[in-house]
């Protein structure tokens, strides 16, 4: 009878399996987590391990081959279009299960469930601006067309077919550390994910609310200088002297849009704390023949958006007896969306259009039943929103919706401003489109005609399709739903109650600008404003001139063209605005009352190279000078209002300083002496020279330890293990490579067009999203060098190709 | 030898029952305790053979993984949690846990035997 000793160990062993059993505040539960059998060791894979396996599914119709080449990449082999779309689904759910998830919850407002309470705001912003509703009018409309109906389940029964299978062990290791499971895949995922692309690329990119405020600080004619339409320097997308039609739509001023509108100057106390990276945009060219080695045109593309891994995209081959295309898929949804075929490549920017306008909307009271509208009371439909919370109670939001769109801000949501705005946004994200069928065509068009009918009903995010075709066509066309607005609509906040300034309908399609086989043998698009001043319509946006400028200087000066040409464009690191201001800077520093040390920096920043190369430290002090200096003029006006009111651009900025115009702005409101641009731009410099000290002690000066490039894991700080941090690369948000500390090009291709195509490409990551593969991140150090790997469009005969490393084979069931 | 049999069915009712997925992670344990009660020898012997059984099998099982992956997520692991990357204590750990449950139910099961047996 041993009954102490019993009890003793008795006690120990439940104590011990209960403790570990038990999650440790955000920590997993340690004896799980820890078991080799369903713990984080089954995330660790075998380091040479390529998925060789039969699968068999009862919803297939035929036979589907996937070979994978030593890179992972997929080439998939289909007998018909709702097996090949399955089968992606189904890949995209095995290597990135994770990020699909996450990324689609968090589109639809929906982060809390995983992340807990320090989401809840984030999830109220994403409903309120109407994500969930843009979703499920996409679908509606996806969904009436039986082809893409059948598409869309095929890619959903790939999706859960895998998820259905999964062990607790198989898990993605992201949810054994949050303690999580996968939520099962439905249609409106997919376009939960299209609109999440959608919010990244077009919401963005208008400034309604600090503009509004901006029109409070400012005069009409310093708005004009402040917030110009049209840079001076502006090397549009199409060439500059393209004849433009007479406007088939004229839209007509309000009435009273002097005295509601352009002379109102009510501050906005509203601001959106979730707001896409301003530099989320892109690269892309195309070279015709005439101006290639070859003869055969090239096209480039680099789209930069936030890098993470598991990266964005996710390269595979998908073919079908009628269908063959290479590219990058976007994992969450069907189709190749940046590649070629056998006949064509394509390449995407963002256009940057301002597409999402705010209306002040009148609520009868604080029921918000009913809203002011044309004189009298229209009903609102109330959506309850209901935001699950890990670890904590159900949040409940009602939205209001008018005849615009979801009220955005009103008095049950201000994120955190005293002022209580009622503020609805249109947004044509909103509105019932397909874009979907924009890429399926895509894949599988053979020549111009094709292209332009495939992005003819593309709507959101408004896109930048350049193109080129073995035949020998090149061409680029700005594609997306635009409204015609009469010139300055939808620049500030407008009236609610008023139909007259509401939107009155849209650019024709035809009119979208677009240029095709231009004299000068070349198109691009880098983000800058489309058109020049003689396009008739009016166009606000978030523009970026800089790279635009650089890459059709380059192309213009180009001839013999060479692939390898284009793939030194895409590593090009000349700071083309900084060539432009060096000299003026350097006019205006008083060099008289510099310490040695800010001499030191100033002797660095003249004789730099004006490359924004990682060990340049030219380029760090140029950049900071240059931030320094925007800040000194603008700020003491700017932060007259909570928020702040709009930054002009650099390249206004840059523009002003040239003209000297700047003057104006010089002076620090704040105080009683008046400043000369001498003085702004003297005092600048001593700031700057301030934070460079600092970075020179932590030995931070050289550009890319100053802002150290990083690819992040999609949970960021949560997770810096899962990191690549401080990478040896350079760049900017101004620079053709536009690398900036976790963001830029997050997929770089080059297609050259001969008889049997020729591609190469990279992206900062690797094919599998499980930490505990070697591709993870195999691609990041070969991005990071500036190499590509050769794109491989494998013919099915080639299946016993070396590069063949393993088959999946997909069989009915 | 009844240490080197209490070893060797802990080791491999341990990772036989963790193969089977609708068991609990902590399975291993009640045969652990039933090695205890079975296999007749002192209580330190019992301890002994059930953590070093459980410690083999977790840290084995691990290890055998990890070389197999070039602890290419060992060595992430082991900075999410703060081992300041170092796989090898990553190992230990997952081992310790495994042993020192084992041990005890093992433990358990020596005193519970006792117990039942007329003296």
């Amino acid at each position: 009878m041993r009954l102490v000793p019993f009890l003793v160990s008795a006690t120990l062993t439940v104590g011990l399996v209960v403790a570990l059993d038990k999650p440790l505040g955000k920590a997993p539960a340690l004896g799980k987590f820890f078991s080799p059998q369903i713990g984080f060791w089954q995330n660790a894979e075998p380091y040479d391990a390529i998925p060789g396996e039969e699968l068999s599914f009862s919803s297939l119709k035929g036979n589907t081959e996937v070979f994978f080449d030593e890179r992972l990449v997929p080439h998939v082999f289909a007998e018909n279009e709702e097996d090949l779309y399955f089968v992606q689904g189904y890949l995209h759910a095995r290597y990135r299960l994770f990020q699909i998830d996450l990324q689609t919850r968090a589109a639809a407002g929906r982060a809390s469930e995983l992340a807990g309470a320090k989401a809840i705001n984030f999830d109220k912003e994403q409903r309120r601006l109407g994500m969930v509703f843009a979703a499920e009018n996409a679908l509606q409309e996806i969904e009436k067309d039986p082809l893409f109906r059948s598409i869309f389940d095929a890619y959903t029964a790939g999706v859960n077919a895998y998820i259905d299978q999964l062990t607790e062990a198989q898990l993605p290791i992201e949810y054994k550390l949050m303690q999580a499971t996968p939520e099962r895949w439905s249609n409106l995922r997919t376009a939960l994910l299209l609109k999440m692309m959608a919010k990244m690329l077009s919401s963005g990119t208008e400034n309604d609310l600090s503009n509004t405020n901006a029109k409070s600080i400012f005069l009409p004619d310093q708005l004009k200088r402040l917030y110009p339409q049209v840079p001076d320097s502006l090397l549009p997308i199409v060439p500059t002297g393209t004849a433009f039609a007479k406007p088939a739509v004229v839209p007509i001023v309000p009435v009273t849009a002097d005295s509601l509108y352009f002379s109102h100057r009510d501050t906005i106390e509203a601001h959106s704390h979730y707001q896409p990276d301003p530099d989320n945009g892109s690269n892309n060219w195309v070279v015709a023949g005439s101006k290639t080695k070859s003869g055969a045109p090239i096209l480039a593309n680099d789209p930069h958006l936030e890098l993470s891994l598991p990266s964005i995209w996710y390269e595979m081959q998908l073919t079908t007896p009628t269908s063959n295309v290479y590219g990058v898929s976007l994992p969450g949804s069907p189709m190749v969306i940046i590649g070629f075929n056998d006949s064509i490549a394509w390449g995407v920017t963002n256009s940057q259009r301002d597409v999402k306008d705010y209306f002040e909307i009148k609520f009868k009271d604080d029921t918000r039943k009913e809203y002011w509208y044309n004189g009298k009371w229209e009903p609102t439909r109330l959506r309850i929103e209901e935001i699950k919370v890990k670890d904590s109670v159900t949040v409940y939001d009602t939205v209001a919706y008018t005849i615009f769109g979801p009220v955005m801000f009103d008095g049950q949501f201000s994120n955190g401003y005293a002022k209580k705005m009622n503020l609805a946004v249109r947004w044509t994200a909103h509105d019932p489109s397909n874009e979907g069928m924009t890429f399926y065509k895509l894949n599988r068009a053979r020549n111009y005609a094709e292209y332009e009918e495939a992005i003819r009903t593309f709507q959101s995010p408004g896109q930048n399709f350049v193109f080129a075709s073995k035949s020998g066509d090149i061409a680029i066309w700005q594609q997306g739903r635009f409204p015609a607005r009469w010139p300055g609509q939808g620049l500030y906040v407008m009236p609610g109650w008023d139909s007259t300034f509401a939107w009155q309908g849209y650019i024709p399609q035809l009119e979208n600008p677009h240029s095709l086989n231009p004299e000068r043998g070349f198109l691009q698009s880098a983000n800058q404003r489309a058109v020049d001043s003689t396009y008739p319509y009016f166009i606000p946006g978030a523009y970026i001139s800089a790279r635009g400028i650089r890459i059709d200087k380059q192309l213009a000066a180009m001839n013999q063209v060479t692939p390898e040409d284009m793939m030194a464009l895409h590593q090009d690191y000349f700071n083309t605005s900084a060539e432009d201001l060096r000299p003026v800077l350097l006019k205006n520093l008083r060099i008289d009352g510099l310490t040695d040390v800010e001499k030191n920096y100033l002797d660095q920043f003249v004789q730099w190279n004006l490359l924004a190369s990682p060990s340049s430290i030219g380029q760090t002090v140029f950049q900071c000078f240059w931030d320094s200096l925007q800040s000194a003029l603008y700020k003491d006006e700017l932060t007259k209002t909570d928020p702040l009111a709009t930054w002009p651009t650099e390249q206004t900025s840059l523009e002003l300083l040239l003209k000297d115009s700047v003057l104006v702005f010089a002076d620090d409101v704040r105080t009683p002496a008046i400043e000369t641009l001498s003085d702004i731009v003297t005092l600048a410099f001593k700031r700057a020279c301030a934070v460079l000290d600092k970075k020179a002690a932590e030995q931070k000066l050289e550009w890319s330890k100053f802002m150290s490039p990083s690819v992040y894991h999609l949970l960021k700080d949560a997770l810096p293990a899962f990191a690549r941090k401080g990478l040896n690369v350079g760049g900017y948000g101004n620079i053709v490579n536009a690398i900036k500390h976790s963001h830029g090009p997050s997929w770089r291709m080059v297609v050259h067009l001969t008889e049997r195509t020729e591609a190469w490409g990279v992206y900062p990551g690797g094919q599998s999203g499980n930490p505990g593969s070697r591709f993870y991140d195999d691609y990041v150090s070969i991005w990071e060098k500036g190499a590509y790997h050769s794109l491989w469009l494998m013919r099915r005969e080639e299946k016993n190709d070396a590069r063949v490393k393993g088959v999946l084979q997909f069989k009915k069931s | 030898m009844k240490f080197s049999i209490a070893l060797l069915l802990t080791f491999v009712t341990g990772l036989g029952l963790g193969t089977v997925g609708v068991l609990p992670w902590w399975s291993f344990v009640v045969a652990a305790a039933l090695v205890g009660v079975t296999v007749q020898q002192t209580a330190t012997k019992t301890f002994a053979a059930g953590f070093l059984g459980m410690f083999m099998a977790w840290g084995g099982l691990a290890w055998w993984i990890d070389w197999q992956n070039h602890s290419l997520l060992s060595q992430k692991i082991a900075f999410v949690l703060p081992l300041g990357g170092s796989a090898a204590a990553l190992l230990f750990i997952t081992g310790l846990i495994g042993g020192l449950l084992s041990g005890v139910a093992a433990l358990c099961g020596h005193y519970a035997r006792v117990r039942v047996q007329p003296q």
